[in-house]
């Protein structure tokens, strides 16, 4: 079986020729930015959803650099549809933390950024996005435009008919779509292994007829250059490829789950090791002039940003009531309409 | 002005839609050269090409699913499901996205996509192709559903239902498909899309109904009225939203009614007529709301189906009774 694609090991050494976008050291600078960023989030979500100031939440921690690496190999002309652990894909799009905090508070209004427009808001049921992300491809393709599907989805979307059907019809029909897998190892409590017999998830691209590609999740220039690669192919009219990008949940599931009722410590801590944000670090301090001190400017920065995004979002009222009813459709029947006026302005 | 089947007005009001707007798109499972099982695709693909017109791989998931994508990007996609009976997987894209879109990205998206579905019994089909399940997707807040009567509301409600903003799920009566002609112009007029209509005017009872129903109500309107009773015929026709208005106004009248579907009884949306006018009609009713309704059974083989839909007599029966309540 060959190795996940990999240019970094997990201390950061190169292990493969860097592709050219790897070379240049501001590019670098800026997807492990994004990663910090998307980490400073995630603890601080955490923190809020601990204090009862923020809903259940999903962690990306220790999943950074998939997101951040599809993302930043994508232009404005592609849409990308997350699932639920794609914080770090959706800042590097141009979602505001405020939004993405709106969101997880339980506010629908953070799924109406401002950023990219023609993305999706986050999918909560498992491996619905993926027919979505067909669909948006065949739009793509029948305006005739540039732009190609990128969805995420985890381990678990693999076990999934919608998973399956939607990359049966990017395969017959030469969709420009990716299907990226987050293969952090665990369907809340249930492993990988216990999942499937397949001997990669990137092997389930063979019955779709595509190409499917096993790459180092932790390895954001992996990522991003499989992505990339990709996104070349749809846009040459090739069709659709299955990205599987191999990781680690290092947290819980979700807030409301608690992982140590089905993993030690013993099986996590190894994976700490792998982390995405250390071996760019360390790539960075040893050839690109990275220094304590741009390490400790970052931190502050992000923090400060996202300490400033969270009072934005906490000081946010809610919607009146009458929101419910007010974008449910264009134009409300005439019931919708009587409720929205009962539910009012308050 | 031409007689035309409602498979032939529903073959038309889709050529419509094609030519009107370069962003229609029509797929499903054999809808391409082979016109749709029920050929209400024939001669779409030579006209408009295999790219407007698409067969999909065998998968309602994905029909579902890629309707509201291609939506929110876009298209404005006409998906057919060949049978309800095979829709109950695309429930899952319709219940938790395309009826979604609009309110959880507050407008930013949106789904104006089509699915379309022959439903209902009595042609002898096979088991799962004679499901009435119009109920369960008139649970689902965000949708609409609509089902037609005549082949001129077939064409009318489905370019309604084509040009509409928000995602309709547009259920075909297929025992209606060539039982009856009528004059359908070509005209490119969309019908109201979420108004009831009195087919027949009557002044003693309201028969409630929709899609081929209409049928045996129709028939129990005429027996009835060689009793002397005078029955107004509501055609439901928008079961999401409701047009609780025109029901309780006809009730309002004539005091009486009868709801007749062809689906189950328990949980039917007789039961939320039924209830709308308990709540809002009571100092007018003369006699008990009654529903003449498919068994709580399911839905039998072709040998029982007729003992399992409401039939005329079963109609006239309750609604005679209704007449002797006192």
């Amino acid at each position: 079986m060959p190795e996940p694609l990999g240019f970094l090991s997990a201390a950061g050494e190169v292990v493969r020729d860097l592709p050219d976008f790897a070379r240049d050291g501001d590019t670098l600078r800026a997807l492990y930015s994004a990663m910090a960023r998307a980490r400073t989030f995630d603890a601080k979500a955490i923190a809020l959803q601990r204090t009862g100031r923020l809903g259940t939440y999903a962690s990306s921690l220790g999943q950074e650099a998939i997101g951040v690496g599809v993302t930043s190999a994508m232009t404005d002309a592609d849409v990308f549809l997350p699932s639920f652990r794609e914080h770090g894909g959706q800042l590097w799009r141009g979602v505001t933390l405020v939004e993405l905090f709106l969101y997880w508070g339980g506010d629908e209004r953070g799924n109406d950024f401002a950023g990219p427009r023609q993305d999706f808001p986050v999918c909560i049921p498992v491996a619905s996005q993926f027919p979505h992300a067909a669909g948006v491809a065949l739009a793509l393709q029948q305006k005739a435009t540039t732009g190609v599907a990128v969805a995420v989805g985890g381990d678990g979307a693999t076990s999934k008919g919608d998973f399956y059907e939607a990359l049966n019809v990017v395969g017959a029909w030469d969709l420009p779509a990716i299907f990226v897998i987050n293969n952090n190892q665990w369907a809340i409590s249930v492993r990988r292994t216990d999942q499937t017999r397949a001997r990669t998830l990137a092997d389930k691209a063979v019955a779709a007829g595509i190409p499917g590609e096993q790459v180092d999740g932790n390895d954001v220039i992996a990522v991003r250059e499989a992505t990339e690669r990709a996104l070349r192919r749809a846009r040459d009219g090739e069709g659709g490829t299955l990205i599987e990008c191999v990781s680690y949940r290092l947290g819980d599931h979700t807030t409301a789950d608690d992982a140590s009722r089905y993993r030690d410590d013993a099986e996590v801590s190894p994976h700490w090791k792998a982390e995405p944000l250390i071996r760019l670090r360390n790539h960075l301090v040893a050839n690109h002039g990275w220094r304590k001190d741009d390490e400790q400017a970052l931190l502050r920065t992000t923090g400060d940003e996202v300490d400033k995004a969270a009072e934005t979002y906490l000081a946010v009222a809610p919607e009146p009531a009458r929101a419910m009813v007010d974008h449910l459709y264009a134009t409300p029947p005439a019931d919708l309409a009587a409720l929205a006026e009962e539910l009012g302005d308050g | 002005m031409a007689e035309h089947t409602m498979i032939e007005a529903v073959r038309m009001a889709l050529g419509r839609a094609l030519e009107e707007d370069p962003d229609v798109i029509l797929f499903g499972e054999d809808i391409g050269i082979d016109g749709g099982v029920f050929r209400a695709t024939d001669g779409l693909i030579q006209r408009h090409g295999s790219a407007r017109v698409r067969d999909t791989p065998l998968s309602e998931t994905v029909i579902a699913g890629m309707a509201v994508g291609a939506a929110a990007a876009g298209l404005r996609p006409v998906a057919e499901i060949q049978f309800m009976g095979f829709l109950y997987s695309a429930i899952d894209q319709l219940a938790n996205h395309a009826a979604r879109l609009r309110n959880r990205t507050r407008a930013r998206l949106t789904c104006p996509m089509v699915l379309r579905a022959p439903y209902g019994g009595g042609i002898r089909a096979p088991e799962h192709h004679s499901e009435s399940a119009e109920a369960m997707l008139a649970h689902i807040p965000g949708l609409r559903v609509v089902i037609p009567s005549s082949p001129a509301r077939a064409y009318g409600l489905l370019l309604a239902a084509i040009r509409d903003p928000d995602p309709v799920v547009f259920l075909e009566p297929k025992r209606l498909y060539r039982a009856i002609s009528e004059d359908v112009a070509d005209s490119g007029e969309a019908l109201p899309i979420d108004a009831a209509v009195v087919l027949r005017e009557g002044t003693d009872l309201t028969l409630v109904s929709w899609g081929a129903m209409l049928t045996e109500t129709k028939a129990a309107a005429d027996t009835l009225a060689a009793d002397g009773v005078s029955s107004e015929i509501v055609d439901l026709s928008s079961l999401k939203p409701i047009d609780r208005r025109a029901v309780r106004a006809s009730v309002e009248k004539t005091g009486r009614c009868v709801i007749v579907h062809e689906a189950p009884l328990t949980a039917g949306l007789g039961a939320e007529i039924a209830a709308d006018l308990a709540e809002h009609c009571l100092m007018s009713l003369l006699a008990p709301v009654r529903r003449v309704t498919g068994h709580d059974t399911v839905m039998p083989y072709p040998r029982l189906e007729r003992r399992y839909m409401p039939s005329t007599e079963r109609i006239v029966r309750t609604a005679q009774e209704v007449m002797e309540f006192a």
